[in-house]
């Protein structure tokens, strides 16, 4: 009687280990690393999907003999229903929603960029926790409830001060999307200028820089562009900002010539006709259209943000 | 002893003015969010009571309170959930613990970001093309919850992957060194030690599936609905059904001579729920947080 002490041959003791894990626990395994693998190709089919739907509904009326894609663009004749001449301009809401945008971010810049420099450069770390709360929390505010606070609070204060008619008009309009997309601006501004190495601060300090110089001289141009990527996504939360400008901006379609003049943006446009155009109707698909160049926008503005982040990073 | 020079002096001054000018910055952000929200609730106090909450509109929604739209902005926000939440984790799942970094995953990645920056309002359109017409679910809380569902989606994705990769690869490690599979790790050591990240950023989505409005303004959400006072279950699923953000807008912009608090109380409603369940969400992270090993 002899006990073998030589070691198990490798090929014996995986089989043993295969016995222990019976056959439906690895197909099983195999099951959900599928079902996780399409999970993760998700994304792609929604935006793929959501592209293919909204052009699908939109692309009729390329070949309707009553609509030119130039006029689309470049004429602001928007007469959907007319009887005799329909005519499908939108130019009056692009230079809506460039208006608009282009306030909010004249006034969401400024204060988003000095309130992500005081938080990452000027504040104690108590402080610092707290703000970035607040600004949490302001960022998850609905944009009903912003169209709300326009159409209460900010018109009858806008009709206050100015003495304009209708307090529901481009600043109304700028100001809200101004205080909405300040959260994005200060939390992507903030990151960047958290990747400003620390070196860099020491060694402006060590030269006798005062902070506010060094805020200027180095943190700036050391972080620029990453608050570019932190302005452009502001900007396209702002193009694509829905219920708060359909509320907050009035809803005149004309090209506006002051800030007080009342104006419809594309996003409110679609919002305030899509109930009333019938299903399949060349009005329908000249909204699901002006849904295809809104995607187009934001899709372009996204992409050139990230791939600024993405550089960045690899830095 | 130095001296203070002029020189020393004018640095001073200016380090001071700077601080300033900056806190005063974050502060006006601030500052105006805390009036408008004293205002709302000044306004809306003649109609804030619980019977507000429990009663349903009457007089063409003239009068009365929210119960239906309350009750609508649930069932949206637990349907929406249900669907994006196990996808959204899944993908990130995929993301962080399977993907090697090649062209394919940086599709996916570019995916992902621009389906955070789709416009509500496209969402819309696509929940109507998609869901209302194509798959016959016509309007819907079924067409609604979808939509919102893959709004969310891209979040969930976001905050998940942020949790995952808290992990420290060496938990990783330690668990593959002791011969478990790439998904038992991930049950085993993975998921336990970020589900509170995870959870986070689910509950972060609630508040926003709650607020939404243009997503679900053509494909699921209705002007009035007749509901019986304190009725839990009023809508079937291929029924239409009123929400809060949606009973918001109608409220202030269609109906004349509404009593004049009771969308100021609506505002309140819908921004407190949607503020109290954020708050606890970030409780919740700053507790969890506290209390890391790693």
């Amino acid at each position: 009687m002899s006990v073998s002490l030589t070691p198990k041959p490798l090929e014996q003791s995986l089989a043993v280990r295969k016995a222990v894990r019976p056959v439906w626990a690895v197909l099983g395994e195999r099951g959900l690393e599928v079902l996780i693998y399409l999970c993760g190709i998700s994304a792609i089919v929604f935006v793929l999907g959501i592209f293919f739907f909204v052009a699908k509904e939109a692309f009729p009326i390329l070949s309707n003999k009553n609509f030119r894609l130039s006029q689309f663009l470049f004429s602001d004749q928007w007469y959907p229903t007319s009887e005799v001449n329909k005519r499908y301009g939108v130019l009056a809401m692009i230079a809506g929603t460039f208006s608009v945008t282009a306030l909010a971010m004249l006034i969401a810049v400024p204060f988003g960029l000095g309130a992500a420099i005081y938080i990452s450069e000027f504040c104690g770390s108590k402080v610092k926790e707290t703000l970035k709360i607040v600004i949490e929390l302001l960022a998850a505010i609905p944009s009903v409830v912003w169209g709300f606070i326009g159409l209460t609070v900010m018109s009858r204060l806008i009709v206050k001060y100015t003495g304009t008619p209708v307090g529901v008009n481009i600043l109304n309009g700028g100001i809200i999307l101004a205080l909405m997309s300040v959260p994005i601006i200060v939390s992507i501004g903030e990151d960047a200028l958290k990747a400003v190495p620390d070196s860099f601060r020491e060694a402006g300090l060590a030269l006798g820089a005062t902070r506010w110089q060094l805020v200027w001289r180095v943190l700036l141009p050391a972080a620029k562009t990453g608050l570019l990527a932190a302005v452009l996504l502001g900007v396209a939360r702002a193009v694509g900002e829905t219920m708060a400008v359909l509320m907050a901006t009035g809803h005149a379609v004309h090209i506006p010539h002051g800030v007080l003049d009342s104006v419809r943006t594309l996003t409110a446009n679609i919002a305030a006709e899509l109930g009333e155009a019938p299903a399949g109707s060349p009005h329908y698909q000249v909204l699901f259209l002006t849904g295809v160049l809104l995607f187009a926008i934001t899709f372009a503005v996204n992409l050139t943000a990230d791939f600024i982040v993405r550089g960045i990073r690899r830095k | 002893m130095f001296s203070e020079t002029p020189l020393v002096r004018r640095k001073q001054r200016q380090e001071a003015l700077a601080k300033w000018l900056f806190c005063g910055m974050a502060a006006s952000m601030i500052i105006p969010l805390i009036l408008i929200i004293g205002y709302l609730v000044e306004r809306a106090w003649p109609s804030l009571n619980l019977s507000f909450l429990i009663d349903v509109p009457v007089r063409g929604m003239k009068e009365g309170g929210v119960w239906p739209a309350l009750v609508g902005t649930v069932y949206l926000v637990c349907l929406s959930l249900a669907v994006s939440a196990p996808i959204g984790v899944l993908a990130a799942v995929y993301l962080n613990e399977y993907a090697r970094d090649n062209w394919f995953n940086r599709i996916i990645n570019l995916a992902v970001i621009n389906l955070a920056g789709v416009p509500s309002i496209v969402h819309a359109l696509f929940g109507l093309g998609a869901f209302v017409y194509a798959a016959r679910f016509g309007y819907s809380i079924i067409s609604a919850s979808l939509t919102l569902a893959i709004m969310t989606c891209p979040v969930i994705i976001a905050s998940t992957r942020e949790a995952l990769a808290s992990v420290p690869r060496s938990f990783r490690e330690a668990c593959w060194n002791v011969g478990a599979t790439r998904w038992q790790t991930i049950r085993a050591v993975v998921l336990p030690n970020s589900i509170s990240g995870i959870l986070t950023g689910v509950i972060l989505q609630v508040s926003r599936a709650a607020g939404e409005t243009a997503p679900i303004m053509f494909t699921g959400a209705v002007f009035f609905k007749a509901v019986q006072k304190g009725d839990l279950f009023p809508y079937g699923l291929h029924e239409q059904c009123m929400t809060l953000s949606m009973h918001l807008y109608t409220l202030s912009t269609q109906v004349p001579d509404v009593k004049e608090s009771i969308p100021f109380a609506t505002a309140v409603v819908l921004l407190s729920s949607v503020l109290l369940v954020n708050a606890t969400a970030i409780g919740l992270r700053v507790y969890l947080r506290s209390r890391k090993k790693w």
